[in-house]
């Protein structure tokens, strides 16, 4: 199986750029090496088909969905897996293979919508206090501590607490316990470069510095940060999940991931699997395609740090 | 063939040297030196966390009056509580009160306990503090292990299991998990204990000493109670392992590899050493730099977790406290648990600094 996924780089890469030979030769092609990488590790290609499967659901999911995810029926309550119910019905009678698909939509926003706002957030504060240091500089890497001084759920359970219990701060919290790791690696990358030679020469060209950063710095940084936002979009949804797990931001009946396991915690030990164990699973495979991604992304980007 | 006795001879005595007298003198005072230096660290930290949880109350939007109050309050309740609380004063002096508030142990009173928070915290804290050390001594047993055999056959079955156990490890739900696991050991097999709290209704817990039911049924003679407690903990203790095992696995595999491929490891192995003393003795002890500084991040996701694994195993500790009072809106626990988690955490990062400073003799003679 491996080897019908496997591609000979040689092979394939100048064929699929005709033209872009001599080019290719003289500087390292970026889709090339990605073929070879993938070609190398059949799992990240794996993941992508899985990404894929993920987002269609999340595009399509009410299409896709056999029945209402909303609409219950007392009378088919605890179906075990059938024909007709694919991953069973829950307590209320209600299919659950269409909520778990339902759900994809609402996990998938929550991580992205985090994943976004820190990546703005931590990626503008991070090479701003690289680049002009200082105060800035200070001001930024204590903000950075005071977050990492607390265990990460925790305080993003604090933070829903005190802003109130809705999606839009599960958002928020998990962009807020992400902050640090996006504004440290944003914070060094800029660091580097602040006084590079093609820095030097844009300054001499008289770019204000603000030009400079918008110009020079962040298309630089732009690739870490890409690949540091694939690495924590399974952590995002990990996050969110387990916030609503534990009764927060999504109210029932909505479909969501966590919140469907904590419907069926009771029903596990008594026997009735199902309806925690398929949205569980869903949850699962979904972080860990985006835990794969990312690796697979960060072997692209950045080949020195590859494991 | 007459050199290679010797030469091992005079790495083993190289490897066992002591410092003398002068220079353990002045390790010793850069050492104090370097604790106090990173003691003064943790003021900060906590200043920050003081004034964070301060916030997380009173700036943010909402009527902090009417969390405090409750669900049920009457408009009359919230007002009584806002006076109670000096929420009517200015923020700076509000400030000043919650320090010395907390500077006299007060974290407020929870409503649906009736009890302070403080007391509520302390009687919890021992069975939270039982199960996460327990879960992280369990994940280095195996993990650390793991990831020696791991970076020693490079490319081996161990080292693909230990590939695979780093990225489904971190990429478990733990709330998944703990289900997964009482469903299979407790529902399906039988061998575990019911999932419900720190011991089966049948036994009455231990006469507090330390907290810790497995310590406290040691002391108090009663064998079959310490089965019991054991048995209670088995599931969510494993639960937090198979979470934490997958970062100390990875850590410890990548820098062993590093280590196993300096230079003074392979100048041991060519001085004539075996194999298990050049792994054990030269390569395993600096690659326990890096795993003790990774100790720091699992912490962080080991207090995270150990809330979920609470809710999962009606485990009576803090986590699940902080739960009960979210769901009721009670606030004060709340924040009552979001400090004391984070004093623990920072508390718990000095110590792992302190020990690294301990177990690394460049960074005490530098210092």
């Amino acid at each position: 199986m491996t080897e019908a996924v496997r591609i000979d780089p040689v092979e394939v890469a100048p064929a699929a750029m005709p033209g872009a030979r001599a080019a290719a030769a003289s500087q390292p092609s970026v889709l090339r090496h990605a073929v070879y990488v993938i070609g190398q590790n059949p799992v990240t290609g794996l993941a992508f088909g899985l990404f894929l499967l993920i987002v269609l659901c999340a595009i399509f999911g009410p299409l896709i969905a056999p029945y209402d995810p909303l609409a219950s029926d007392t009378d088919a309550a605890y179906q075990a897996p059938s024909a007709a119910h694919w991953f069973g019905t829950d307590q209320l009678g209600r299919d659950i293979l269409s909520r778990v698909i339902a759900a994809t939509r609402l996990d998938l926003t929550i991580a992205v919508f985090s994943v976004a706002l820190v990546f703005l957030l931590g990626g503008v504060s991070g090479v701003m206090a690289g680049f002009f240091g200082g105060w800035t500089d200070r001001i930024v890497g204590r903000l950075i501590d005071t977050i990492m001084a607390f265990p990460l759920f925790v305080l993003a359970m604090g933070i829903v607490a005190a802003l109130g219990n809705t999606v839009t701060n599960i958002v928020l919290a998990t962009a807020i316990v992400n902050f640090p790791l996006y504004a440290r690696v944003a914070r060094a990358e800029a660091n580097v470069r602040r006084d590079a030679g093609f820095v030097q020469a844009a300054r001499l060209c008289g770019n204000g510095e603000l030009r400079i950063v918008l110009t020079q710095i962040l298309p630089n940084v732009m690739p870490i940060m890409v690949v540091q936002m694939s690495l924590t979009m399974g952590y995002a949804i990990l996050n969110a999940a387990g916030l609503s797990f534990i009764g927060l931001g999504v109210r029932p009946p909505t479909p969501e991931w966590g919140i469907m396991v904590a419907e069926g915690a009771a029903d596990m030990v008594s026997g009735k699997w199902w309806i925690a164990f398929f949205p569980g699973g869903a949850l699962m495979l979904a972080v860990f395609c985006f835990n794969l991604l990312g690796d697979g992304l960060r072997d692209i980007v950045d080949p020195q740090r590859r494991t | 063939m007459g050199i290679a006795p010797k030469v091992r001879r005079l790495w083993q005595g190289c490897a066992g040297a002591m410092p003398t007298l002068r220079t353990r003198h002045v390790v010793v005072t850069a050492m104090l030196r370097k604790i106090g230096k990173r003691l003064a660290t943790v003021i900060p930290s906590l200043v920050g966390v003081i004034v964070v949880t301060f916030l997380l109350t009173r700036v943010l939007p909402g009527d902090t009056a009417a969390y405090f109050a409750g669900p049920a309050a009457s408009a009359q309740a919230i007002e009584d509580v806002r006076k109670q609380l000096g929420l009517d004063r200015p923020l700076s002096e509000q400030f000043i009160r919650y320090v010395s508030d907390l500077a006299h142990g007060d974290l407020g009173k929870s409503l649906t306990t009736g009890q302070s928070v403080t007391a509520d915290i302390a009687a919890r804290l021992p069975a939270s503090a039982e199960l996460t050390l327990l879960g992280l001594v369990a994940a280095m047993l195996i993990a650390v292990p793991l990831g020696i055999v791991a970076a020693v056959r490079q490319g081996s079955p161990v080292d693909h299991a230990c590939r695979i156990v780093a990225t489904a490890g971190v990429s478990l739900p733990v709330f998944f998990t703990g289900l997964l696991l009482s469903y299979v050991f407790y529902y399906r097999l039988g061998w575990a204990a019911e999932p419900l709290g720190r011991l089966s209704f049948l036994y009455a817990p231990p006469p507090t000493i330390t907290g810790f039911y497995l310590i406290d049924s040691l002391i108090a003679r009663d064998f079959e109670l310490f089965r019991a407690a054991a048995s209670q903990l088995v599931l969510p203790v494993a639960t937090l392992a198979i979470f934490s095992l997958a970062p100390i696995a990875r850590m410890t595999r990548a820098s062993m590899l590093a280590v196993l491929a300096s230079d003074f490891v392979r100048t041991a192995r060519a001085g004539g050493l075996s194999p298990g003393t050049v792994v054990m003795t030269y390569a395993f002890r600096n690659a326990m730099l890096p795993v003790v500084t990774t100790l720091g991040m699992v912490f962080s996701f080991l207090l995270g977790a150990n809330v979920l694994v609470e809710k999962v195993f009606a485990w009576p500790g803090i986590g699940s406290y902080a739960v009960e009072a979210l769901i009721a809106s009670d606030f004060a626990p709340v924040q009552g648990f979001v400090l004391t988690m984070a004093a623990i955490y920072v508390l718990l990062n000095l110590a792992i600094d302190l020990i690294y400073g301990v177990i690394d003799p460049r960074v005490r003679i530098e210092a």
